[in-house]
């Protein structure tokens, strides 16, 4: 499946080859442009060959110059990205996955992407999701669904569906994506690679299209957790354009990586409501085998618990659809938005909006109805200020069980991935299948998905590891130890 | 007002801040003073974030805070050094974002409070608070299509809310002068009513005179005069009263006052009133003043109306009157206060104040412009003060002196020797015209001689005719009498 000549798992590895001249910026990037463009998965939205060439070029002439990679100063010189199509990029189509944003081409770019392209990273394209990165298995794309790259028939999840599946099928060595209630974690297990949410106010969300603004957090997709270490190296860190950023956020992760855990001081919390029924056997069996891992290392299993769990997806479905509601309101066709045919004749402003509104696809538009019903006058206290309320119980279990444990794993979903068409007629069956990552976007917890195992058929399933608030480092270098030492194989 | 109902008045004024840059972005929030509003080019003051792009996010200018801390302690509020901006969620084209940054439950002020001065006497009028928010863009409708310009877009604003607390339209127009008084002398704000940088909206109800339970209430939206606040006001007291004697019910709905026609229009019931959704804006983390800063303000605040009015009736012994209206702008109160500093202190002060509140104002007011904006210096007053107190103008000559003052700029000198306007006090000089005078009504000198007393007014009016109006008036009398009697 890989289509490249040399098979490479890490950026190291790339960049070993660039430098013994095995391979060259450009004859690269080549081969993933070529190969996104036979590719049949639907991955892509908007392909950037001339801007991708230019930046391969220019990797080029400074691995000529210099001798070799400068890595100090480009970490990622002329790697091949994927960009999530709700992050901004200057003179570039970004959709959304939307019928709204069809032909919205951006005047700036979102800020972890130029610190991307600032370490020398070549950026191939926007990549599928769904609509407003409303789902959980990409099918709410306007512009069809992405599939899953190694089984065709089914989902990658969502809503980075593309994210996930274009590091998986090769179609680009990295990416980005965005994850609001899983939709990092969900793909990344379900297709088999490493992705990783940040904790809230890590990465800038300047040019993050927003969907929900006190959840959405960009973070990276990668084959290894190291790759996905050095991305965050390069994106985390203040960015004065976004207030909630936070004001010391400079990681060096990838160091962390360089150096094995102390495993005899690590306490592994495992919430016993994450394994409560629902979870298929090969899942459950594939998180027992990767406990039973960590403990033989060394680390010491803590039973916890995290009595508001149940409480987790109503909480985020009212809380994630009413800041939507608001945060969807610019696209009406007047100064953002496409405008429909007939908007013309519209009799009023209110005519106006009913057709320039009606762009929007059906999730999207449920979850704006949604949020506008749970935030307007006489329900926001039943709905909006009491998930709110409820959401700092939930944030006020992780405290509790952060003063006790080092991480929290658990799985990522119930299930491995779903076949396309599954589940779409019965949202909240869609919606419960994040019952186990929206926690960590409640509370704004680091939290990443890694490969721990394959069920009967070949599908993917993910290990959840979260950590405290800013502990990334302590998640990559856990994560990392059992990436490598963990044997992945079918159950 | 009908004797049987009194009147319920609030008052919501929206007060443009003079910040250089925008409330969440750097692009330019005034207009520089050599443009004005309309040569500026439509939608280019604007960046991605005051236009919503998508993905922009908010950053909060500092200056907005300290100019609503400002407004806050002048007005004797109550900083909450913990506050948040809220989204207000409406459709309107002029909004591009779908939402305004506004701030709702947790305000920057809270609890303050105004004195106001009318014919009735001094009263205390409550502010309920002070919160900060963004400007919209503006629609400009053309022959079948609208347009928006997205300039103001962002502009800063404080809205300040009073208690319900005026009953006539009298104090309400009071309340605003102070309030304003208050915003251009902080210089907050650049208080120009034309381009709407301080506009009010009006709630109004009436009940039976003694009640306590409110009736129910209109709002009267966007008037940006004071003359015009206090018309509508009264329009809709007149009206209510009308609507209640008449057996019916005042709904409460919003209305907006036509000026050409003295009334005010229902736009729109409370069953179409916006539902606006408030929640907490999550773009914006909660703000936390240090209180240190807030005493560092408070230290460098200017002198406020209140303590100038103080300051001109016990250190120059005005009249509170005059002291009103030197204070009512802060462009009047400097230009007094340099005025009497050319004079050389408060010996001059009264006619020089009466000078200001008269002529001036009038000349000013009926312009629709502010001192500064006219061609009169505060040394033209100074020198027209004196010129009358050593009679060297009569008072009629100063009226016309400054009224070419106001067309020319000239100095006071040059004009009154340009224009011949000494007033005439040399005896020798006067006195041939006051026996030509005399020679030519015989019978009016005779008259005068056998008691008519009335007719002194006569001559010395003819001579001022044969003067120019120029002749000392208080001197002419008594040169006039002594040349028939002697």
């Amino acid at each position: 499946m890989p289509n490249h000549s040399i098979p490479f798992r890490t950026i190291q590895e790339v960049h070993s080859a660039f430098e013994s001249q095995k391979l060259s910026p450009v004859e690269l990037t080549q081969e993933y442009l070529a190969a996104a463009k036979k590719s049949q998965l639907g991955a892509y939205l908007t392909l950037c060959d001339d801007l991708a060439l230019q930046q391969a070029r220019a990797a080029e002439s400074l691995i000529q110059k210099f001798g070799r990679v400068p890595r100090e100063e480009y970490p990622l010189l002329g790697i091949p990205m994927g960009i999530k199509d709700n992050l901004v990029m200057d003179g570039v189509r970004t959709t959304c996955a939307s019928k709204m944003l069809e032909n919205y081409v951006a005047p700036y770019t979102a800020t972890c992407v130029s610190r991307l392209e600032k370490a020398g990273a070549v950026t191939l394209g926007k990549l599928n999701l769904d609509e407003f990165a409303m789902g959980g298995s990409n099918e709410n794309s306007a512009f069809g669904p992405v599939r899953h790259p190694t089984h065709p028939d089914r989902v990658p999840g969502g809503s980075s569906g593309g994210s996930a599946a274009s590091v998986k099928a090769d179609l680009c060595f990295a990416s980005l994506g965005s994850d609001t209630g899983g939709s990092i974690r969900l793909p990344a297990s379900y297709c088999g690679v490493v992705g990783l949410k940040p904790t809230y106010g890590r990465i800038s969300r300047l040019g993050l299209v927003a969907f929900a603004s006190s959840l959405d957090q960009v973070g990276p997709f990668a084959k290894t957790v190291e790759d996905a270490a050095l991305l965050m190296d390069v994106m985390s860190g203040h960015d004065p354009q976004d207030s909630t950023s936070i004001p010391q956020g400079r990681l060096n992760s990838f160091a962390t990586t360089r150096t094995a855990p102390s495993w005899s001081q690590l306490r592994v919390g495992v919430p016993k409501e994450y394994f409560v029924g629902g979870l298929a056997p090969a899942v459950e069996r594939s998180i027992q085998n990767s406990l039973n891992w960590f403990q033989k290392q060394g680390a010491e299993l803590v039973p916890i618990s995290l009595p508001h769990t149940q409480y987790a997806v109503s909480v985020y479905y009212v809380v994630a659809v009413s800041e939507a509601s608001s945060n969807l309101a610019r696209y009406d066709g007047i100064r953002f938005g496409m405008r429909p045919a007939g908007s013309e004749q519209a009799k009023d402003l209110n005519d106006f909006y009913r057709k320039s509104r009606s762009l929007f696809g059906p999730e999207v538009k449920r979850r704006i109805i949604l949020g506008t019903f749970a935030l307007s006058s006489g329900y926001s206290e039943a709905y909006f200020h009491r998930a709110c309320q409820v959401r700092r119980k939930i944030v006020g279990d992780f405290t509790e069980a952060f003063t006790k444990v080092d991480l929290i794993i658990g799985p990522v979903a119930p299930t491995t991935a779903f076949k396309l068409g599954e589940k779409s007629s019965d949202p909240l069956t869609m919606y419960l299948n994040d019952i186990f990552t929206i926690p960590a976007n409640l509370a704004g917890l680091p939290a990443l998905s890694v490969p721990c195992g394959a069920d009967e058929e070949g599908l993917p399933i993910g290990l959840h590891l979260m950590a405290a608030p800013f502990q990334e480092d302590r998640l990559i270098s856990a994560a990392h130890a059992f990436q490598n030492g963990f044997e992945l194989g079918k159950v | 007002m009908h004797p049987e109902f009194e009147a319920v008045i609030g008052l919501e004024v929206h007060c443009q801040l003079a910040t250089e840059s925008k409330i969440f972005c750097s692009c330019r929030a005034r207009v520089p003073a050599e443009q004005s509003v309309g040569e500026m080019a439509v939608n280019l003051n604007t960046c991605p974030v005051c236009a919503g792009h998508p993905g922009t996010l908010p950053v909060l200018n500092q200056k907005v805070v300290e100019y609503a801390i400002q407004a806050g302690l002048a007005t004797h509020s109550k900083i909450n050094l913990k506050n948040r901006f809220a989204r207000k969620n409406y459709f309107y084209p002029d909004l591009p974002k779908g939402y305004q940054i506004s701030q709702f439950e947790l305000p920057i002020c809270e609890n303050g409070w105004l004195n106001i001065e009318t014919d009735a006497g001094q009263r205390r009028i409550q502010i309920q608070r002070i919160h900060m928010e963004e400007d919209a863009g503006k629609n400009v409708h053309m022959a079948g299509f609208s347009l928006v310009n997205l300039n103001r877009a962002g502009v800063p604003l404080i809205e300040i809310v009073s208690g319900p607390d005026m009953k006539t339209s009298e104090e309400a127009g009071a309340y605003l002068r102070a309030l304003y008084a208050v915003v251009t002398y902080l210089g907050i704000c650049d208080g120009n009513l034309q381009e709407g940088n301080f506009r009010c909206d009006a709630n109004v109800s009436v009940m039976p005179k003694g009640s306590t339970r409110f009736g129910t209430r209109a709002e009267i939206k966007n008037v940006n005069s004071f003359r015009f606040v206090e018309k509508a006001i009264d329009y809709e007291i007149a009206r209510q009263i009308e609507v209640v004697r008449s057996g019916g019910r005042v709904i409460q709905e919003t209305r907006t006052y036509d000026s050409d026609k003295d009334i005010t229009i229902s736009m729109r019931s409370k069953e179409e009133a916006q539902d606006y959704r408030y929640f907490t804006e999550p773009d914006l983390i909660p703000l936390e003043i240090d209180e240190a800063w807030v005493q560092k303000i408070a230290s460098n605040l200017p002198e406020l109306p209140e303590q100038k009015k103080t300051r001109l009736i016990s250190d120059l012994g005005l009249s509170p009157y005059d002291a009103g209206v030197l204070t009512g702008t802060k462009s009047l109160a400097e230009f007094f206060d340099r005025v009497v500093q050319i004079l050389g202190g408060s010996a001059l002060a009264k006619p020089a104040a009466n000078w200001v509140t008269g002529e001036v104002s009038r000349l000013i007011n009926e312009a629709g412009i502010e001192i500064h904006q006219s061609k009169i210096r505060p040394e033209h007053i100074a020198d027209l003060v004196r010129l009358v107190h050593d009679q060297v103008l009569s008072s009629t000559g100063a009226k016309q002196v400054l009224a070419l003052v106001w067309t020319s700029g000239d100095a006071v000198q040059v004009i009154v020797d340009r224009e011949g306007l000494k007033q005439v006090s040399d005896v020798g000089a006067l006195d041939p015209v006051i026996q030509k005078v005399i020679e030519n009504n015989p019978k009016q000198a005779a008259e005068f001689r056998a008691g008519k007393d009335k007719l002194l007014g006569f001559f010395v009016g003819q001579v001022m005719k044969e003067t120019g109006g120029k002749a000392n008036p208080g001197l002419l009398g008594e040169l006039v009498k002594k040349k028939l009697l002697g």
